[in-house]
């Protein structure tokens, strides 16, 4: 009987608690939408409102007028995101492949080498890295965010990671024998077989991309270029000091696409966090 | 490992061929820039477009002088660190605790994936437009913040909330902490599934509590995973920039200036001290480079480089067999 009860009460206990962070997750997020549909007044006579209002359209035309240009910052961040994710995913899996399929002479030596520069962030290397784009006059150009993504020492990690128990040699060997090149049983046997663990990290990846501020605050300078993440930093300047309205609205423009994408992918997104960490 | 037979090896120029594509990537967009980096951090490279080099003649080591006694970047290293623990300690508690809810059979959490998802969701959306939400949440005369407290009685007139050290240091503190441990609780949920169910079984048989079973079963079984986050966390931490930066820039007051803001605002923001900003990016650099290596030591595979040990044992053996035989002949 007394277990029975402390069972319950320890249920309770458990529910409130995640109840309670469940709502800390959302009600930032439900707040920033509900002012993005309120008057710049409304919020100034009380921020806090879980009812929309309707001045949605009007925000929107403040936040248009200036600066603010989401439509540019969505296809430079698409754009940069969906190349560097490419390149990701295709060269970390090649590269994964030729330290499970082949026996040379430097492989664990690179696989070592691999391991301790996973952990190297490239905040510590912007300097050089600027001062390299600058002099070559490559700074505004998207390449420079995107191409870096071919060495993407992690992602070479978890594929190897996947690919160790799953690759069986013998299907490798009879492509051999049928006369298949090397590079095209990696292209038409190995990537189809990779494909849950490209599609997780693609979404890491992409994810990433997305999100990043640093290195496109440092070398883009062009407003043409600008990625999302910059995008969203102008709402923090003077033209909008007085706008609320329309400062929720342009942050409420940033979250909605990642949060749907994440709300479609979330069971994905969830398995691949617990395979393995990434962490930011 | 070479071998004598002919056509075995046939293949092992692919391994070489099929890494070349990281190698060149790595050599151009990492290292060179690494190495770049170092150097700078000899010279008196300063001034917006400037990229002509000249190494210090008076004092090769100058700018590292001048960073590591500069107030300001002694303040942003203790910022860091204060930052990144007092985030890390409460996330990690709460990840465990709620690790430990999930994965308790006793307790059978309904709804776990709604659960799992919505505490995970912070972890996705973009740091920047996270910290402007949050530093218009505290706005001064009327944010939420203030509404709430005003409405509720708990003081009279708006406070500007963020003119205080402690409360944006606090808010940058908790968004840390609010977006990351859903992650943390991910990865440690996946460490204990992974623990044999049998020892949970044998433990309940032998009448542990819950309380016994997490102390000396699922916290010694997850100690690889705890520490993996440890480090990747710590290192992540290290090089906090997003949320200060857009959240109150540093401020007030310098209270939530983080190294890598200072290496941003050294270089980028007006005075454009490349050199010195190379400096300090190299004292960054050098300890996560510390932290890396230790990182490597504990996550190498223990089991493989048994294996490989053994691997070539063998092939000893083999070529001592055959060298004997060869001479017995």
């Amino acid at each position: 009987m007394l277990k029975n009860r402390e069972n319950l009460v320890m249920k309770i206990i458990i529910y409130v608690v995640c109840i309670f962070l469940a709502i800390l997750s959302i009600i930032p997020f439900w707040l920033m939408i509900v002012n993005a549909t309120r008057s710049t007044t409304e919020i100034q006579q009380h921020a806090i409102s879980l009812i929309p209002s309707g001045y949605m359209m009007n925000n929107l035309k403040i936040l248009l007028g200036k600066s603010f240009n989401p439509a540019v910052g969505f296809m430079n961040s698409l754009i940069i995101s969906i190349g560097a994710t490419a390149l990701a995913v295709y060269f970390s899996s090649l590269t994964a492949y030729a330290q499970v399929a082949y026996n040379w002479k430097l492989r664990n030596a690179f696989f070592s080498f691999i391991m301790v520069v996973m952990m190297i962030p490239a905040q510590v290397t912007m300097i050089g890295f600027y001062q390299m784009v600058y002099k070559i006059h490559m700074t505004n150009n998207l390449a420079m965010l995107i191409f870096p993504a071919i060495a993407s020492p992690s992602m070479v990690f978890f594929m190897r990671q996947y690919l160790q128990p799953t690759l069986s040699m013998e299907i490798v060997q009879s492509a051999r024998i049928d006369g298949a090149k090397e590079f095209m049983i990696f292209n038409r046997i190995v990537l189809p077989i990779m494909k849950p663990a490209i599609a997780t990290q693609a979404i890491f990846s992409f994810v990433a991309s997305w999100n990043n501020l640093f290195t496109p605050l440092v070398l883009l300078t062009d407003q043409k270029r600008y990625t999302m993440p910059i995008m969203v930093s102008l709402l923090k300047g003077d033209i909008y000091k007085t706008e609320y309205g329309s400062v929720y609205m342009g942050l409420t423009l940033t979250v909605l696409p990642l949060i749907i994408v994440y709300l479609l992918l979330s069971k994905y997104i969830i398995a691949g966090v617990a395979l393995g960490g990434v962490k930011g | 490992m070479k071998s004598k037979k002919p056509g075995y090896d046939r293949y092992a120029k692919y391994g070489y061929i099929f890494s070349i594509p990281f190698v060149i990537a790595f050599l151009l967009f990492s290292l060179y820039p690494t190495v770049y980096t170092a150097v700078i951090g000899f010279t008196d490279l300063k001034g917006l477009g400037m990229t002509d080099i000249h190494f210090l003649t008076d004092d090769l080591f100058r700018n590292f002088k001048t960073v590591l006694t500069n107030p300001s970047f002694q303040g942003a290293f203790k910022n860091t660190v204060v930052i990144w623990l007092s985030n890390f300690i409460p996330q990690m508690l709460l990840a465990l605790l709620l690790a430990a809810w999930f994965t308790d059979k006793r307790s059978k959490v309904k709804g776990q994936g709604t659960f799992k998802v919505l505490l995970y969701m912070p972890n996705i959306i973009t740091a920047a437009t996270i910290a402007i939400l949050f530093s218009g949440f505290f706005g001064y005369p009327m944010g939420p913040v203030n509404d709430f407290l005003v409405r509720f009685g708990f003081v009279d007139k708006p406070v500007e909330l963020l003119r205080n050290k402690t409360v944006a240091r606090s808010v940058v503190i908790f968004i840390q902490t609010w977006m990351w441990y859903g992650s943390t609780m991910i990865t440690l949920i996946s460490g204990i599934l992974g623990i044999s169910p049998e020892i949970f079984e044998s433990a309940e048989v032998d009448g542990a509590n819950r309380v016994q079973t997490f102390f000396y079963i699922t916290l010694p079984n997850v100690k690889t995973i705890l520490l993996f986050t440890l480090v990747t966390s710590l290192i992540g931490g290290l090089n906090m920039f997003d949320i200060p930066k857009l959240f109150q820039n540093g401020g007030p007051d310098n209270a939530t200036l983080t190294t890598s803001l200072f290496i941003y605002n050294q270089a980028f923001s007006g005075s454009y001290m490349y050199n010195r900003a190379a400096a300090a990016s190299m004292v960054m650099f050098v300890i996560i480079a510390i932290l890396a290596a230790m990182m490597f030591f504990v996550m190498r595979d223990k089991d493989e480089a048994q294996l490989r040990k053994q691997i070539k044992q063998q092939q000893k053996e083999y070529r001592m067999r055959m060298k004997s035989g060869k001479e017995n002949a």
